[in-house]
């Protein structure tokens, strides 16, 4: 069931304690930072959060972190130079880290959207993130078994959508998009731009409306080339 | 000295960074789709020429990635790896990240290019994880284009601060990938790495046998034929 809601706060006010929260973005690109501080507006807590990352500066998911609604990321790349929300809770034992193979993460991502139960490839195979992993020599190659990552919530961020859902996104914002929006048993998006049924050319459309059960327009979401917001 | 070792030397002096990016640059075959990772071997993208007719990748979600986006071309929903801004070329393409990171993994990329702590003698790539107690952990794309990329080009100094080889008998750090490895660019040598061992193309400043004192595992020339390019 697909819902226009009129604010962030709406679309964000069912996320209950304890959830795994999907949250879309390459560091800030494509990172929907006001679904995020409606969430944090919230007060849910306990979370399970899924990223690339763990937070940049003083906004968006790293406040979360901060906050302490987070009890565990499941990400690839939690340490940059401006992590440092994520940093003090990691070191001070208050936050859970499962650390992913970019890949990895992007393809058990994909795998819960697909109905896969999980897969076998050589990325990780011999290191330390396969300790413990059932592996199997296929196709001439060692692997490793990853399972899916499902989710309760997905927060992603698209340029437009169309009144079935439909999603365009915007150049490397689309990144985990459209398979977060697959992943999880509601997908919450946030949109610069609404526009009628009819209104995306259907050979352009990038996530189906099916796998959209809320849309926000929030406005000036997207930006215009020379308007940039703090880049890492 | 032989005569094969002699003319390994291809410098009089060890090549600073630029200098080595641009012999990467070079190396690279014209047509083919790269991916340079992040840090010191996006540096090899200033000295790709027009004629090598070469698409970059990033694992973001782009094809046809331009240089370093400058002032106004500034974008925040434009930019690679690094997530520093870039610009796209005519012929670009964006995709969401499990395509991209099935380029890397179902081997469409025909060259990576990667920084290393360690290198082992087969080609074991250590380049993620100091595992220092304490260190916070983070792996981003590296495993997949260590596995997946059809060559591994690794763009290093030789030796560590304190003077150890990062050309190693097998890495003491955490590793990234299992004998991925088949070229090493130092400041003071190219290695060809491989089941086979470590034979060097050529050296910078100093001869095959210096070199050797530096380097703990056996090292040999390569033949003729690899020294081509």
């Amino acid at each position: 069931m697909l819902n226009f809601v009129d604010s962030v706060q709406d679309a964000v006010a069912g996320i209950k304690d304890g959830s795994t929260v999907m949250i879309g973005g390459f560091g800030n690109a494509g990172q929907p930072f006001e679904l995020i501080d409606a969430l944090l507006e919230c007060g849910a807590t306990d979370l399970t959060v899924v990223n690339n990352n763990a937070g940049q500066g003083d906004q968006g998911l790293a406040l979360l972190i901060k906050e302490g609604r987070v009890k565990k990321m499941i990400c690839s790349f939690p340490r940059q130079s401006d992590s440092w929300h994520f940093d003090a809770k990691y070191k001070a034992g208050e936050i859970e880290l499962e650390l992913v193979p970019q890949g990895n993460l992007a393809e058990r991502i994909r795998a819960a959207g697909a109905g896969i139960g999980g897969f076998f490839t050589p990325t990780g195979y011999g290191t330390m993130l396969a300790e413990g992993k059932e592996t199997r020599f296929l196709d001439g190659k060692w692997q490793v078994f990853e399972t899916p990552i499902h989710a309760d919530v997905t927060l992603i961020k698209a340029l437009k959508a169309d009144g079935k859902g439909n999603l365009v996104y915007r150049k490397t914002a689309r990144n985990f998009g459209p398979i977060m929006a697959a992943a999880a048993k509601h997908t919450i998006v946030q949109v610069s731009e609404i526009v009628p049924t009819g209104g995306l050319d259907p050979e352009n459309v990038v996530t189906p409306g099916i796998y959209v059960n809320s849309i926000v327009k929030v406005a000036g979401s997207a930006p215009a080339a020379g308007t940039n917001r703090k880049v890492a | 000295m032989s005569l094969t070792e002699t003319s390994l030397q291809t410098s009089a002096t060890p090549l600073g960074r630029d200098d080595l990016a641009r012999l990467v640059a070079k190396d690279i075959a014209p047509g083919s789709f790269v991916n340079l990772g992040i840090g010191q071997p996006t540096l090899v993208s200033n000295y790709l020429t027009e004629e090598q007719n070469i698409t970059l990748h990033t694992e973001n979600g782009m094809l046809g990635m331009g240089p370093e986006a400058k002032g106004d071309q500034i974008d925040e929903d434009l930019i690679n790896a690094g997530k520093i801004p870039v610009t796209e070329l005519p012929g670009a393409s964006y995709f969401h990240h499990a395509d991209s990171f099935a380029i890397m993994r179902g081997g469409h990329l025909d060259i990576c290019v990667l920084g290393a702590f360690q290198v082992s003698a087969t080609g074991d790539l250590a380049n993620w994880h100091t595992g220092a107690p304490g260190a916070i952990p983070a792996v981003g794309g590296a495993m997949d284009l260590a596995t997946g990329a059809k060559d591994v080009f690794v763009m290093m100094t030789l030796l560590t601060r304190e003077g150890a080889s990062k050309i190693v008998e097998s890495c003491t750090y955490p590793i990234t990938g299992v004998g991925c490895v088949t070229r090493v660019y130092t400041d003071k040598g190219v290695f060809l790495t491989g089941s086979d061992g470590v034979s060097v193309r050529e050296t910078f400043g100093c001869t095959l046998e210096e070199l050797q004192e530096l380097v703990p595992v056996p090292l040999k020339a390569a033949p003729a034929a690899e020294n081509a390019t």
